[in-house]
């Protein structure tokens, strides 16, 4: 866990990092096109977009692969599961980053357009529940965090904390993130569940804002995926529902499914892939992209 | 006057024209497209849903109420913060200030009003939310006081600018008036020059309310976008989602053409329709403090 927990999350820069590649790479290509000395093969630009759980992990790996194929640029760019799935439905980019599966009416959308979505699991993913490093809480069951969440339990001591309110923290709908929490977590999973975040609950548009405020506020509890969890705030263990099996996320409890919030990561692309984007995504399930993963705090998915 | 001459000056005034025109097209579209885009949402959204206490569109919960509401406090809270602060800059510039200190203060506040919302958001994450939270002994910072406290300082460059203009505007010969028959400075400032620039105070006042009302990024960062319902002025003091931050969190996400996207238009078309009206009354106030100058004059 702590060799997951001192990665630090330069989510922000994300984003910024692949324009002033893309620039520089643009740039490079174009005074190639200008000396006329066309001996390397045309480059071509994959497109990649979509979750901001994934986008560092995506960087990484369209860094990487310059290493590997110079003339492939990759331009990854974040924004939400949701922003890269209609990316991908208008056809403005080649590959959907998501942490959550595509949706039904999302998929129909994609189809309307005339191509099927293929799916790729390209990593695994645990949520980690945060709180203010004073806070005596250390660990919670599904059904607690559960009952936090909707709204049934507004003081932390009713779960063995201080005598405190408690400031719920969740990311803005369009996160895969928030999506996934609610199905998996408030309600349990269940698919015939109402079960609704509560309305006070702060929606906030960043993984630093909710980083920000756990470490500032000792009221706060807040939840973020592993890969972006940093030293100044306190993971709390987690049991499955209606169990006391706590376990604390770390890249052993995923993989052996004893710790219960975690998730897959996908990429998609419209129709089976092809060319470059193909040779993309079959290096991105290899030993060296997958190193990668571990690198950033996620979980390598599994032969 | 040659041929050429006088065709050139057709020319120009006509395109003058069609550039004063322009803006009113502008308008007219933009509020057109917002209703095209807008108004399905009224057909395909019930009623009861779309003035419910829940925005949770995900969900196909669409009450726009909690989102206008949010709104309110926190132009209510930022117009508290930003309206005295800015005609008290204002008098001071234009009334007290000694002409030197005149020409540093004004384009000091103008530089002010030139900072991105943005960087102001990242202050009041960094800075202002935790100590909103510990002075007040509140849940979280993260409230629509925080956000009324920035927006205040952001409407403060609009007001004062406005507002010191329409004071210097007041002829001397006013507060000269006002001396000779033994008023003191305060007395002449309070009783004479401020409702001799009335109007263009009150314009002051409306366009930094219609500042606040359409500023999105700084309120996304720190009013903590809860969707709910105010319920006093306590609400102040609570998380709050506004419609200016709801439309730019979420438009990412939706699918062009779904429900959630038609009732982001329609909070659109909400917001404009409030502007409009402040700009409205703005416009008014302006106009009828012309008139009563005119018959003056006359």
């Amino acid at each position: 866990m702590a060799g997951a927990m001192r990665q630090p999350p330069p989510h922000a820069l994300g984003p910024l990092l692949a324009l002033a590649l893309c620039a520089l790479l643009t740039a490079a290509c174009s005074a190639r096109d200008g000396e006329a000395a066309p001996i390397l093969q045309p480059s071509r630009t994959i497109e990649n977009k979509g979750s901001d759980t994934i986008v560092n992990l995506a960087l990484a790996w369209a860094e990487a692969y310059q290493q590997v194929r110079p003339q492939v640029q990759i331009s990854v760019t974040g924004g939400g599961s949701g922003t890269g799935m209609a990316a991908l439905i208008n056809g403005t980019v080649d590959i959907a980053n998501a942490s959550r599966r595509i949706k039904p009416e999302e998929r129909a959308a994609a189809e309307a357009n005339g191509a099927s979505p293929v799916e790729f699991v390209v990593a695994r993913d645990a949520i980690a529940i945060i709180v203010h490093p004073d806070n005596p809480v250390d660990r919670l069951t599904i059904d607690q965090i559960a009952a936090i969440y909707t709204g049934e339990i507004d003081n932390w001591k009713l779960v063995g904390g201080e005598d405190r309110p408690i400031v719920r923290l969740s990311r803005e709908t369009n996160s895969g993130t928030h999506v996934y929490f609610l199905e998996e977590v408030l309600r349990k999973g269940d698919p015939q569940s109402e079960a609704l975040f509560s309305p006070d609950t702060l929606l906030l548009p960043s993984s630093e804002g909710i980083t920000a405020e756990v470490r500032d506020n000792p009221n706060a509890i807040g939840y973020d995926g592993l890969g972006y969890v940093t030293p100044e705030v306190k993971v709390v263990a987690v049991a499955p529902a209606g169990g006391t099996d706590f376990a604390y996320p770390t890249v052993e409890t995923v993989n052996t499914l004893q710790y219960p919030i975690a998730r897959e990561l996908y990429m998609y692309t419209v129709g089976e892939p092809q060319g470059e984007v193909l040779e993309y995504l079959n290096w991105i399930m290899g030993d060296q992209a997958q190193s990668i993963v571990s690198q950033l705090g996620f979980v390598p998915i599994g032969p | 006057m040659t041929r050429g001459a006088t065709l050139t000056e057709a020319v120009i005034t006509r395109l003058i024209q069609v550039s004063g025109f322009s803006a009113i097209l502008f308008v007219l579209l933009i509020f057109a497209f917002l209703l095209r885009e807008g108004s399905p949402a009224l057909v395909e959204i019930p009623l009861p849903s779309l003035l419910g206490l829940r925005w949770y569109p995900i969900e196909d919960h669409f009450g726009i109420l909690p989102l206008l509401g949010g709104s309110l406090v926190v132009t209510l809270g930022a117009t508290l913060v930003g309206v005295p602060l800015g005609i008290t800059t204002a008098l001071y510039i234009a009334e007290v200030s000694p002409r030197w200190l005149r020409e540093i203060l004004k384009p000091m506040v103008e530089v002010l009003a030139g900072l991105p919302s943005v960087m102001l958001g990242f202050l009041g994450i960094i800075v202002l939310a935790p100590a909103v939270r510990r002075l007040l002994d509140l849940p979280t910072g993260l409230s629509a006081f925080t956000g009324a406290l920035l927006l205040g300082g952001i409407a403060i460059p609009t007001i004062v600018s406005v507002a010191e203009d329409a004071l210097d505007a007041v002829p001397r010969t006013y507060r000269e008036a006002a001396m000779a028959l033994g008023a003191t400075r305060w007395q002449t400032i309070w009783r004479v020059t401020l409702p001799a620039a009335r109007s263009g105070v009150l314009t002051a006042v409306m366009l930094g309310i219609a500042r606040v009302i359409g500023e999105t990024m700084t309120v996304m960062m720190v009013t903590g976008n809860a969707p709910v319902m105010p319920t006093g002025m306590g609400s102040l003091f609570r998380p709050a989602r506004t419609m200016t931050a709801t439309i730019a969190a979420e438009m990412g996400e939706v699918a062009k053409g779904s429900v959630h996207y038609h009732a982001l238009f329609l909070i659109g078309v909400t917001l404009f329709l409030i502007s409009l009206v402040v700009n409205l009354i703005a416009a008014a106030v302006v106009f009828r403090g012309r008139t009563r100058a005119e018959r003056v004059l006359a």
